[in-house]
């Protein structure tokens, strides 16, 4: 793939509940039409219930990897949470990561609880430009909130992702996949979200 | 450009499914349990197009007794769980093993999905010891397309040899998903038929264990033999890794990352018990070193060790769990296998060791903060466990809490009140609080409390609650009936009226049930907070017998499905909010609906994550926060 070494690993993260495991479905149905082979990795259960969610994503022209990516070997991180974004990278990243995330905060428990502090976004944000090769902030769940529904903020980052590049997914692509998976009431809302989320990278 | 076919990326759960339709399964039970649910799931996907019976078994046990009786009747079946199911089922399979399934061309598949690091379990415990205790054969997959293969060999092997075979998945097979070619599922009429005897006596138990035992050993010679186990790499090798399911793809990790494929061999296993000693001892003699990749507990290992004490190799180094190479808990993961592999080769391996990535994780973990688990916003076993506590309190007798398994286990997370005491197995909180209820004799003088969901309170709370009754035990059973097996993904079960497939059945009413057993039964709403803590403190007050206590009031996540809107729309008043003095709202109540605004120093709503169940409008202490109907 252009950009990225073959395996390319690539972590969709967020909180239980962010649509998470559809986009990576969407990206994994794409990259496999391209000739790729691709390993999805989920946890589910437990963590659905406020936690942290991530689904590892392996691509390979050379054979299909197991499900679980080394540590510090992440491509791309593609995240519905900044603090989340900054969990994966503590594990996963390395100097050439790109990292794409939503900055809309989802506080954790113990935030709310007052046990914890949630760090103040400009600290997330500078620790994930400068251990990251480039890291781009989307206003996602706004942006989902303009169009109608906070729950489509997953569509608006992957529009985020084709529209930076860090991948070989067209526009076209994305909207066909998200053509053939989404609900017909529901489409427009997506490919709106899919355009909106596109043109907040491109270019 | 041709259009290609559209691609469907399938859990390995979906393919294990799957495949058991493709081999003609007809009768499938399980009970629900992360990370086996989505088996019987699929399975439910096909009951129209056909012919085969499902159910979601009231648990492990009765799963595998149905699913034998099928094949004592000449049918193929599947019985699904997950680790801490088997030990369920393992009575009932382990006297299956000893009678055979009747030679009556039925066969049957039991699988198992294991949870090592225990995502979403109390435990990671390893079920593949318990194949050799039950003498079942065991089969463990290491990718979701041999998974697809290993399942129609499983039913080949149960027929052949006229025994059920336990088939070992785990989270990384279970829930991963790779696009997959599925076969065909052919329709095949088949007439039920019972016409043997297959029964266990204890003067038979001996020649039965012999018979066994003979059989096993018919089928060691076929997984001597078999091409699943399978050998790639440089013959001899400096290394050869062994391993099984998980460890494979980490094995081959380990080899690319460190380079070394031209110097170490992966044999793969995937036939585990009866354990393929000559085939192992084949290749131990060509190699003085091997490392075994594998999780959770060292099984293969035990087994390599014990191959090369017999064929008198006990000079050659076994690296494993038990030699401290891989930790000996927790998943196998690429990492640690890496980490192995280098140590053995002595490569040095600093990838994550580097200066810029320790200065990273430090820095970042100055920053993280941990997100624990909690229940969802609305939950109704936030409500109740709040009511507990106060009226707990409020009796000052320390009352004693037995939990149980299922969502309101997250009462010992996070974002729970901490308020079970003990927290074992499912049923275990009935069976506990049965015990506690007799101590009143040696001085025991603490209230007992035990909890359980409308699942679990089928599935085994029951014969506690029964043992209680009987014995004259003293203590409150609760029931939080949300009436869902909602943990492991919206299950019916026989509290709800519906089964499987989604169809009518009756509704096993859980107060008559209780009534006719003599407990007093008193059902509450946890929504409607004040009165149940009345209620509680009452049933405190009064100990005497068994006493039977359901909270009732749907799971909030099956009810938004449904309804998809909001009861109430929620707001705080800043001006009578209290801000820190207070933060009952936020601090004890902690529904992730609420939040602190560090700006106003005041509690405030997430509209986006609130449900709307008005709950916290009646325990915050000053009307702050306020409910309005929500108008849509």
């Amino acid at each position: 793939m252009k950009n990225v070494k073959d395996p390319a690993n690539v972590v969709v993260c967020g909180v239980g509940g962010q649509g998470n495991i559809l986009i990576s479905r969407l990206i994994g149905r794409i990259l496999t039409k391209q000739g790729y082979s691709v390993s999805i990795g989920e946890t589910f259960g437990a963590a659905q219930r406020g936690g942290s969610v991530f689904s590892c994503l392996r691509i390979s022209k050379k054979r299909l990897y197991g499900p679980l990516i080394p540590d510090g070997d992440a491509d791309i991180i593609l995240s519905m949470e900044p603090m989340e974004a900054l969990q994966q990278l503590k594990s996963l990243g390395n100097p050439e990561v790109m990292v794409l995330t939503n900055i809309k905060i989802v506080p954790p428990v113990e935030f709310i609880i007052g046990d914890q502090v949630y760090p103040e976004l400009f600290k997330i944000k500078s620790a994930l430009i400068r251990f990251s090769k480039q890291a781009w902030f989307i206003p996602a769940t706004e942006i989902a909130l303009e169009i109608g529904a906070p729950i489509i903020a997953n569509i608006v980052m992957l529009g985020a992702l084709v529209g930076s590049r860090v991948m070989s997914i067209t526009l076209d692509e994305a909207e066909a996949e998200v053509r053939a998976t989404v609900p017909e009431s529901r489409l427009d809302l997506n490919l709106e979200a899919l355009k909106r989320g596109y043109r907040s990278t491109v270019g | 450009m041709t259009k290609k076919k559209d691609v469907q990326f399938l859990l390995g759960n979906e393919v294990i499914a799957h495949s058991a339709l493709e081999a003609g399964v007809k009768f499938v039970a399980g009970y629900p349990g992360t990370p086996s649910s989505e088996i019987i799931n699929t399975i439910v996907g096909y009951a129209d197009e056909t012919d085969v019976y499902v159910e979601w078994s009231v648990n492990e046990k009765v799963a595998c007794e149905g699913a034998a009786a099928a094949a004592f009747a000449g049918l193929k079946s599947l019985a699904s769980m997950k680790n801490a199911g088997l030990s369920v089922a393992l009575d009932f399979l382990t006297h299956l093993s000893m009678t055979g399934l009747g030679a009556n061309g039925g066969s049957m598949v039991v699988v198992v999905c294991d949870d090592p690091d225990g995502h979403s379990s109390g435990d990671e415990t390893d079920s593949r010891w318990l194949a050799r205790f039950s003498y079942a054969p065991l089969l463990e997959p290491s990718t979701i397309a041999e998974a697809n293969d290993l399942v129609k060999w499983a039913y080949e092997l149960s027929n052949e040899f006229d025994c059920h075979v336990m088939l070992r998945s785990y989270t990384r097979l279970s829930h991963a998903s790779n696009p997959i070619e599925l076969g065909k599922i052919q329709k095949k009429e088949v007439e039920a038929r019972t016409d043997n005897n297959s029964s266990i006596s204890p003067y038979l138990a001996r020649p039965k264990h012999a018979a066994v035992l003979k059989r096993l050993a018919r089928i060691k010679e076929r997984f001597e033999a078999s091409s699943f186990n399978r050998y790639e790499g440089p013959e001899p090798a400096d290394v050869v890794i062994i391993c099984s399911g998980s460890g494979y793809q980490c094995a081959w990790d380990a080899v690319e990352s460190l380079g070394v494929e031209n110097s170490v061999g992966i044999l793969k296993l995937a036939t585990l018990w009866p354990f393929p000693s000559n085939l192992v001892t084949k290749f131990l003699t060509q190699t003085e070193r091997v490392l075994i990749a594998e999780e959770v507990d060292p099984v293969i290992e035990v087994y390599v060790k014990a191959a090369l004490t017999d064929a008198r190799l006990s000079n050659k180094n076994v690296f494993g769990r038990e030699s401290g190479h891989i930790p000996d808990y927790g998943e196998i993961t690429p990492n640690r296998v890496i980490a192995a592999l280098a140590q053995i080769l002595e490569i040095p391996y600093e990838k994550s060791l580097e200066a810029d990535q320790r200065k990273l994780s430090e820095e970042i973990d100055q920053l993280l903060i941990s997100r624990g688990l909690a229940w969802c916003p609305g939950c109704p076993h936030r409500a109740t466990f709040w009511t507990l506590e106060k009226a707990m309190k409020r009796d000052g007798r320390n009352a004693y809490l037995t939990g149980d398994i299922g969502c309101y286990t997250l009462d010992v997370f996070p974002g729970g009140k901490k308020q079970q005491n003990l927290l074992h197995a499912m049923g275990s909180g009935a069976g506990l609080a049965s015990g506690l209820g007799q101590l009143r004799r040696f001085g025991y003088k603490q209230p007992v409390v035990a909890m359980c969901g409308d699942s679990t309170f089928f599935h085994s709370s029951i014969p506690a609650l029964i043992n209680a009754v009987t014995n004259k035990s003293n203590y409150i059973q609760v029931v939080l009936d949300n009436q869902v097996t909602a943990m492991t993904g919206f299950q019916n079960n026989p509290g709800t009226g519906f089964n499987a497939l989604g169809q009518k059945t009756p509704r096993i009413d859980i107060e008559t049930l209780c009534q006719s057993l003599g407990c007093e039964v008193t059902v509450a709403d946890p929504f409607n907070v004040r009165e149940s803590i009345r209620t509680v403190q009452n049933l405190l007050k009064d100990d005497t017998g068994v006493r039977v206590l359901i909270m009732r009031r749907p799971c909030e996540l099956v009810r938004m499905r449904l309804e998809k809107t909001k009861p109430y729309a929620i707001t705080v008043d800043n001006d009578s909010c209290r801000g820190e003095e207070c933060q009952i709202c936020t601090s004890q109540f902690q529904c992730p609906g609420l939040t602190w605004d560090p700006e106003t120093g005041k509690a405030a709503i997430l509209d986006e994550i609130c449900s709307g169940c008005g709950v916290c409008t009646d325990i915050c202490p000053f009307g702050t926060i306020q409910k309005e109907r929500e108008v849509s």
